[in-house]
Order: structure tokens, then sequence, then C-alpha cells
């Protein structure tokens, strides 16, 4: 009974609750529009409505749940804790993936029925086959460097007094976005040109002159560019596995090297026979991960070379066709087509989860 | 007994790790280093040598200059202080002795000859906070480049776009764990019609591909006209973010002991104020682990910025991006604006990294 006392509202004062919070949802949208001079206003004001508004729908949410006759209550207030995340889940990727999926065997705008063409682009357009190499390329070597050096990094740090800040540092590009690392790794691929006593200010051109070869425009030669570009993927990305690693190598009991030492096993053999094969799974989840996010790539190619010189990337094209040609259909057979290449992992990861029995 | 001869400082395994590790730690950290000293160097330098000229080198510096005779015919072989060499020769510079060496400058009638002398230089670099200053401000800008002329810019306004970014960023952070803790609560501790393959649903979201949902989101901003609004980037990555804020926090509040709540209740407490004087407080770790992942990942997004938000509002990655393709070869405001789109996120990545990597351990199915 405490409960009761404690959880009914009055219907007027529930009504007061909606409509102030309605108020400050309209004021703060409309009032937002108006700040467009003075920034810095602008921005607390945008964090502090953003975050007001959001915490009050639930509170009112919770109310009018609350107050509701007891046997429904209990569902009420289930429905307003898991609602809005539900609705928005529903409404940001659900939905869309039915509705590109649709819009995949439309025309230029959406509106005539064009059956399999935008397939048909999709897998038979020169760009698109050149995209396709190209993400294969990102797919097999991005990864493999991306991993397999962490896995180096971690076996080898793990030897050194000054693992923790090895480690940091390797991770640090992990904070950076793909647009500055494009602007760190253009200035190191930077090229002058051809020119008497001309000083080359990329470093890489540097280090190319100063050990007497001649200096190149690395982003502009054809194929090899593209493993310039992945470069960077490598850069950004191999301290994710090695980190990840590296506490899989760390939760290796001790005792079983000791043992296989004992025996007489060498480093290295400890290395191929324990330390691999223990920490397999994780490397599998790396390199899934790492996968997809090769398979997804854009930044990087948008901001080097926006997809010319033979660099171009699925999702560079992606954005092309939607944004550049105004083709949504093309594009949106682009995107079915980058989410049926992710079918097995997320098949994957549904078998996994029902084995693991998380959800009680 | 191995073990103690490994421990050794000096056993060449030992230096030859450090040595690789050496190697592979400054790859890894030069390139970025390489930006940070650029932002700080004169237009006019930056354009003229590397970066690395900063540091103490021997090098060409040009001592003096002088013109010869009216009457020396270009096209024939000049003779200068001893040496005789046709005009491309002395174009491209005569060694006179070892340290000192003559170049003619410019084309054939300006008769100027460069004196360059090898000297020493340490930290010669003239420093500068003008770049910063240039790619923060939004009107016309001017710089010198390496022959001397003057160029007039349009400013970047970086200032707008820093904030713009933390407009973005913070709610685009927050907003999304609110909701998601809210509806990982329920999902591990309440019982609700559709429970379980509504969280079937959250798992298989988790990989979904970003680009299978921008052009009908964008269809639906562009409808109610909230294109290039913050609230519009609040949305799409709430969105985009929940399926892994849901996933980790569920991970996470479902372990709590189920005493806690039950007492709470006994004293009659509701669960709207269980969650967010129980729930919440104690869930600060795993609270922190997305907000530092989710805070990063919206800071460095071009993708969904460039979608949503177009040129109205820029954020730092969008006004970085439109400043390669406008001023590629405006290194000095490259480089700061570089700089300044990064400094966030290394101060949040560094002071909370040990969160940071607890999240995406926890998060590595994400795609």
């Amino acid at each position: 009974m405490i409960q009761d006392t404690k959880t009914k509202f009055q219907p007027l004062f529930l009504l007061l609750e909606v409509i102030f919070t309605a108020a400050i949802l309209a004021g703060g949208f409309i009032l937002l529009q108006q700040m467009q001079d003075s920034k810095i206003l602008m921005t607390i004001f945008a964090v502090l409505w953003g975050l007001g508004s959001v915490a009050l729908l639930f509170f009112v949410m919770n109310s009018i749940a609350e107050s509701m006759p007891r046997k429904i209550r209990t569902i009420a207030v289930a429905m307003v804790f898991a609602g809005p995340a539900v609705f928005l889940l529903i409404w940001a990727l659900v939905l869309p993936t039915f509705r590109t999926l649709r819009l995949s065997f439309m025309g230029t705008n959406g509106r005539e029925f064009v059956f399999f063409d935008n397939y048909k682009f999709a897998f038979t357009d020169p760009i698109m086959l050149e995209s396709f190499r190209n993400n294969l390329l990102w797919m097999i070597f991005g990864t493999f460097f991306c991993v397999s050096l962490g896995i180096i990094i971690a076996v080898l740090a793990d030897k050194s007094k000054r693992e923790k800040i090895i480690k940091s540092l390797i991770f640090m590009p992990m904070a950076i976005s793909f647009v500055g690392a494009g602007v760190i790794w253009k200035f190191i691929y930077a090229y002058k040109g051809e020119g008497i006593n001309i000083k080359e200010i990329g470093l890489l051109n540097a280090i190319v002159t100063g050990l007497g070869g001649d200096a190149q425009a690395w982003l502009l030669m054809p194929f090899w560019n593209n493993f310039f570009l992945i470069a960077i993927m490598v850069w950004l990305q191999t301290g994710y596995s090695m980190v990840i690693i590296s506490s899989a190598i760390k939760s290796i009991p001790e005792e079983i090297n000791e043992a296989a030492r004992v025996d007489g096993a060498n480093v290295f053999s400890i290395f191929v026979k324990i330390t691999i094969p223990t920490i397999m799974p994780t490397i599998i989840t790396v390199t899934t991960t790492i996968l997809i996010f090769s398979l997804k790539l854009f930044d990087i190619v948008r901001v080097m070379t926006g997809g010319n010189f033979g660099t171009n990337v699925i999702a560079n094209e992606f954005y092309l066709r939607q944004f550049t040609y105004g083709h949504s259909g093309q594009a949106s057979a682009i995107a079915v087509v980058l989410l049926v290449v992710i079918i097995p992992v997320l098949a994957y990861n549904l078998k996994e989860f029902r084995e693991r029995k998380v959800l009680k | 007994m191995k073990q103690t001869g490994s421990e050794k400082t000096f056993s060449p395994g030992k230096i030859l790790i450090g040595l690789v590790l050496l190697f592979i730690v400054l790859v890894w950290t030069v390139p970025t280093f390489g930006i940070f000293v650029t932002s700080f160097r004169d237009s006019r330098d930056i354009y003229a040598s590397g970066w690395w000229s900063v540091l103490p080198h021997k090098d060409l510096v040009k001592t003096g200059e002088f013109e010869i005779p009216a009457e020396t015919d270009p096209n024939e072989p000049i003779t200068i202080e001893g040496k005789t060499a046709t005009f491309e020769e002395w174009r491209q510079g005569i060694n006179i002795s070892e340290k000192k060496s003559l170049r003619w400058y410019g084309n054939k009638r300006s008769r100027k000859i460069e004196i360059y002398e090898e000297k020493w230089i340490g930290f010669g670099a003239n420093m500068t906070l003008q770049n910063y200053r240039d790619v923060l401000s939004a009107g016309t800008i001017e710089f010198t480049d390496a022959q001397g002329n003057t160029i007039t810019r349009q400013g970047n306004n970086f200032s707008d776009a820093v904030l713009n970014s933390i407009a973005v960023s913070i709610p685009a952070t927050i907003i999304p764990i609110l909701i998601a803790a809210f509806a990982a609560y329920a999902f591990a501790w309440m019982e609700f019609p559709g429970r379980k393959p509504l969280f079937i649903m959250v798992v298989a979201l988790l990989v979904v591909p970003l680009q299978i949902a921008l052009i009908p989101i964008l269809r639906d901003f562009t409808r109610w006209g909230i294109t290039g609004t913050f609230v519009c980037m609040w949305l799409a990555h709430t969105g985009f973010g929940l399926p892994l804020a849901i996933y980790l926090l569920y991970n996470y509040i479902s372990t709590l002991p189920r005493d806690v709540f039950e007492s709470a209740y006994l004293d009659g407490a509701t669960p709207f104020t269980t969650f967010v004087w129980l729930v919440l407080p104690l869930s600060v770790p795993a609270l922190a682990s997305f907000a530092i992942f989710q805070f990063l990942w919206v800071w460095n997004d071009y993708l969904v910025a460039l979608v949503f938000l177009g040129d109205k509002n820029r954020v730092v990655t969008s006004a970085l991006a439109a400043m390669v393709g406008e001023k590629g070869q405006d290194w000095h405001l490259l480089t700061s604006g570089a700089f300044l789109s990064m400094i966030l996120p290394l101060v949040v990545f560094f002071s909370l990294q040990r969160f940071f990597v607890k999240g995406l351990m926890a998060g590595s199915v994400k795609g």
C-alpha cells in the first residue's frame, strides 16, 4: 500500500507535467535555431537542453506508467524503460534495412521499379569491380598486417620493462580520426614535383631521396597506392588488435609456460604450440572485427584520393552514387551488398549468443 | 635457472627485442610528431624544408648573393671564382670548396648568384602560433609561401567547428547511454512480452553496417526539415550507438546481485527510483567504458556528419576534410587543423585509457 500512495499522481498534475515537457522540447528546439550567432552560448544550451529533455521524457513517461492500474503497471513500467531504445533501434536500423532493400529495386529517386538493374550495376560496372578488388586488398592485407603486427608487438612488449608506455604509444592512433590520420599521412606521402634544388617536405620522399632514389607521387602510383592507403589503416588499428591480444596472452597461466620450459621447449616453440592455440579465439574475434571494418572503410579513401587513381572502395562508391550522382537505387544496392557480406558474421554472433545463454 | 639468465639486462636477445620495439614505436609516433612540429612552424619554412630540419643538423644555408657582370653570356660556359660550368650546371649549384657552393638564382637574365655554406643549425626554426590563429579564424587570412608571395585565403573557422563537435558529441554520448541503461535494466531485471526476441534483435544489429540505414534516415530528416541540425546528429548517433550500448550495459547490469534490488523494493522503492539511485551509481565503470568509446567514435566520425550535417554546422572532421579538398598544399593550416581536431580525443584517451580498453574488450563484436 505504501507503493500506491507514493506513486499515484493527480491526473491534473500529470497533465501539467506532460505540457511542461512538450513545451521544453518544442521551445528548446525553436530557441536553438535562433541562437546561430552566439556559438558558445548555443553549444552550452544544446548540451543542456538535449540531455535535460531526454531525462525529463523518461521521468514523465514513468510517472504516467506508475499511475496506471496495478495489473498493467509492471508491464507499462517495463515498456517505459525498454520502449525508447527499442523504438529508436527499429527506426534507425531495422526499418531502414527494409527500406533500403526496397529502394535497391527502384530507379534514381525511388519511384519506378527497375527489377535487378541496380544489382546488375553493382556486380558488373567496371568501377564496382575495381572497388571489389580494392576492398579485397584492404580485407586481406589490412587485416593480415593489423593482426600479425598486433601479435608481434603484444608478445615482444610482454618481455619489455617499458611495456605500458610502448603499448600506449602504439594504441594512441585509436584516438585519432580517420580524417586526421589522412592529413598526417598525406603529409608523409607529400610530393613536391620535379624541379631543380627542390627539397622534399614529405618524410617518405625525403627518406627515398636521402637513400639515393627518386621522389615519387606515391598516391598516384596505380595499384600500389592502395597499399599506401592500407598502411594508414594498419597504423590506426594495430593498437586495437595489440591490446586485445595482449590481454589474452596475459591471461595464460604462467604455470603452463613454466611446465613447457621445464620440458625443454624454447621460447619460439612455446609461442607456436602454446600461446597461439590458446589465444586463437581472441585472434578470430579481432580478425572478424577488422575484416568488417575494412569492408566498410570509407574515410581514408575519401580524404586521401576521393577514390580516384584506382583506389575506389565499395563504401566510397556508395557515397558517390547517392550524393554525387543522386542515384539512391544504385547506392541502396551497394549497401545491401555490404550487409549480405556481413550476414555470416551476424549469424555467428547470434549462434554464440544462444550458446552462451547470456539472456536468463 | 633459465629465468635468471633471461633477466640479465645485456643478453643479445633482449637488446634485439628492444631495438625492434624502438623501431616500431618510432614508426607509430613520428607521423603524429611531424604534424605537431609542422603546425608550429612558419608557413614559409614549411614549404622550404621538412619538419625534421628543426632538429640540429648540417645544412646548406644561404649566406649571401652577388651579381655577375652584365657582359657575361649565359649561353656560354661561365667562370665564377675559378670554376667553369654551363648555365644549367650553375643553376643546379656548383661546389666551390668543401663547405661552400654557388647557385644561379632564377632565369638567365637575373645574373644573380647565391652563396650557400654548409653550417650546423641548432634549434633554428621560427616557431609561431600564427597557424593556429589562422585556422581558427573565420575571416580572410594571409600567409607567405616559399617564394615569398603573399597568399590570401578564406579562413576555415575551426573555432566554430570545435564548438559544433562539442555540441554534437556530448549529447550524442550521454543520450544513448541513458536510453541504453534504462533498456539494459529492463532486459536484465524486468519481465515483459517480447523481451527475448527484442534482445536478439539488439545482438543482430551489433554488426549491421551504417550504410544500410543512411539513405532512409536522410529521407526522414529531410521530410522533417531537420537536416543540418544538432538534433538530427544526436538522433542518428543515438540510433547507431544503441546496440553496442545496450549490449555492454546489459552484460554489466545483469551481473549485479539480485539482493540489491529486492531490499530496495521491500523498502518501497519503485523501479524508477531503484534505477536512478542504485543501478546507475553501481554501473559507473560500465557507463564510463561505453561513454569513452562512444565519445571517440562520435567525435572522430566523418560519414554520419557528412551525410546529415553537410556544410551546415561543420564538425572538426568535416571541416578538416573540406580543408584537404580546398587547400591540399597549405600544410601550415592542415597540420594545425589536424592537431586541433586531435587534442580533445587524445586528452580523453590518455586520461581514461583504462576504461576505454575495458569497453573495447567487451565490445569487440561491434561492426
